[in-house]
């Protein structure tokens, strides 16, 4: 290990209890505000003015008591008064590197920065908030240490060889916004149906139905509304760009997030075509990585939502960047025999599969179309799998397993002999593609 | 096995003791499921990889190759341990690996906890 010389300790942004509170935070300035113009009622307002001394104490020590510091190849994070934790996260095994800046940090101008890491929940590192102009020189630095600590890992390099020098990133495409928000909607048609359906309902018979609507339908439709406001404020203007350090992407209407994913982290690719987004040739590209954590202010049905490369576009769009990211992809994907019709009337068309000498893909779905891709270096086990109707038929699926949290890669219902030979293929391949150096 | 059976039915049946039977069918039935359940289990160790077979409804052939094991555990329950039993698992980055060898005698389960942990290390790759 190279040892190179300790940083000193730096402290996070003096505003960050500020904005980590984030609505506490207006809500202790609501309260301040009578106070203020009322100083006479001192007295009567004691209460309130204790709880926001309380939460201002509160943000000032976990302000103190953080500290944050690059030691040699790690990031070391120290913080907590009473339960004091010290973090180290090796910058070699950063899956990726997000800037995100909620509205409020955006108002004090400061930025979060997450490296997260390839274990479960906890293994997030996050630095809230770093000022603005610091963020990017921070992240770029981080980047170039994780390459060298890789570098120095594989020991496959001769020492001494000059980093590339970071070239300029290219943008390889972003999201227009008109068919950003008419995707959403197409995609959950369901809930406009039902908006409208409530709507016609009002106008037709207000009294009945009104009683329904404050009721129930209120919330509903509010939750509904917030749905759609998040996929929007997420993807608003997303753009991918291909940079030295791995593929960047930006977006983002009111909480902007910027995201740097390292070449090779990729664990799987996916390319999602929704039931009514079907006659426009629009696709939602994904890509999966390691980890299961989830975002800040991620819901559990948001869970097993990717990050979309492309989330929409043209169908071909979709294709080229799955090119880019794997460019030995199978071409020709073989249908399964007809019987499978009986098993799976509805999922029959869309069935297939295909591999290449590095790469797995299938496709499936019902209503919706969706192809996975699974570079063969990251298949983590394989399963040959056959329930009894399968068995009555002659049929049996293979599964693919990822480390990624939501990409299920199945050759489903093929032939009892062709799923046999391809669970040989497929572990004959995978470790040679294992054993094979990495090309990125 | 079958005479025996056969002989019983005849006595509970001289006996006029035909409830007893519904039991008696249903313990068979479960012993011929339980059994075609155990003989199901199976694993393979081979040269690169792990081979895990279980299961008769839905019969499920697993490979996981050494280099890809995070880590291994062995776990014995109560009525496990009183028979000095324990079940071997093997973990890897995906959730979806389903690698459990239940019901190993306890010196042959650390014996395969011991060699895959070191095939683990001697092949590791990374994520």
């Amino acid at each position: 290990m190279s040892s190179a010389p300790a940083e000193s300790w730096h402290r996070l942004h003096p505003l960050s209890p500020v904005v980590r509170g984030g609505r506490a935070t207006i809500l202790a300035f609501v309260f301040l505000i009578p106070i203020a113009f009322g100083s006479d009622t001192l007295s009567r307002e004691s209460p309130q003015l204790g709880v926001v001394a309380a939460i201002v104490l509160a943000g000032l020590v976990s302000w103190l008591v953080t500290r944050w510091r690059i030691e040699d190849d790690d990031l070391r994070i120290e913080t907590g008064l009473i339960r004091r934790q010290s973090l180290r996260f090796p910058l070699a095994q950063v899956q990726a590197i997000d800037v995100v800046r909620p509205g409020l940090a955006r108002l004090f101008r400061v930025a979060e920065l997450r490296l997260r890491m390839a274990g479960s929940e906890g293994a997030t590192a996050r630095l809230a908030y770093v000022a603005e102009h610091e963020v990017e020189p921070l992240r770029d630095q981080l980047l170039a240490l994780a390459r060298g600590a890789r570098h120095d890992e594989a020991a496959s390099t001769p020492d001494g060889e000059p980093e590339p020098a970071p070239q300029e990133e290219r943008v390889l495409a972003t999201v227009p916004t008109w068919p950003l928000v008419a995707s959403i909607l197409l995609e959950n048609w369901w809930l406009v149906v039902i908006f409208v359906g409530l709507l016609v309902g009002l106008a037709l018979s207000p009294h009945t139905v009104a009683g329904l609507l404050v009721g129930s339908g209120f919330v509903w439709a509010l939750s509904a509304a917030t749905f759609v406001w998040r996929r929007f404020n997420q993807q608003y203007r997303l753009t991918v760009a291909e940079g030295p350090d791995g593929l960047h992407l930006r977006g983002g209407l009111v909480a902007l997030t910027a995201e740097v994913i390292r070449p090779g982290r990729v664990q799987a690719v996916r390319l999602v075509e929704p039931f009514l987004w079907r006659p426009l040739g629009w696709c939602r590209l994904e890509v999966d990585i390691a980890g299961k954590q989830r975002r800040k202010g991620e819901g559990e049905a948001q869970r097993g939502r990717l990050r979309a490369l492309v989330p929409v576009g043209k169908r071909s769009l979709g294709l080229e960047l799955v090119d880019r990211l794997l460019p030995d992809r199978p071409r020709e994907l073989s249908r399964p025999p007809r019987r499978v019709f009986w098993k799976s009337p509805f999922r029959y068309r869309a069935l297939s599969w295909g591999r290449s000498e590095t790469c797995v893909a299938t496709t499936s779905g019902r209503l919706r179309r969706v192809t996975c891709w699974v570079p063969l270096e990251k298949v983590q086990s394989l399963r040959h799998v056959q329930g009894p109707v399968q068995r009555t038929l002659g049929l049996a699926s293979v599964h693919v397993d990822t480390a990624g949290r939501a990409v299920h890669a199945t050759l489903r219902d093929r032939d009892v002999d062709e799923a046999t030979r391809a669970l040989a293929e497929l572990t004959d391949l995978a470790r040679a593609a294992r054993k094979r150096p990495a090309l990125t | 096995m079958s005479a025996s059976l056969a002989a019983v039915v005849l006595v509970l049946a001289g006996l006029q003791l035909y409830y007893l039977l519904v039991p008696l069918a249903a313990g068979a039935i479960a012993w011929g499921v339980v059994g075609r359940r155990y003989r199901a289990w199976g694993y393979a160790e081979r040269e690169d990889d792990l081979l895990v077979r279980r299961g008769v409804m839905f019969t499920r052939l697993s490979v996981v190759p050494y280099g890809r094991m995070q880590f291994i555990d062995v776990t014995a329950g109560p009525l496990e341990r009183a028979f000095g039993l324990a079940t071997v698992r093997l973990h890897t980055a995906a959730a979806a690996t389903d690698a459990r060898i239940p019901g190993l005698e306890r010196e042959e389960a650390g014996r395969l906890r011991d060699s895959l942990a070191e095939l683990g290390e001697a092949q590791a790759a990374g994520l």
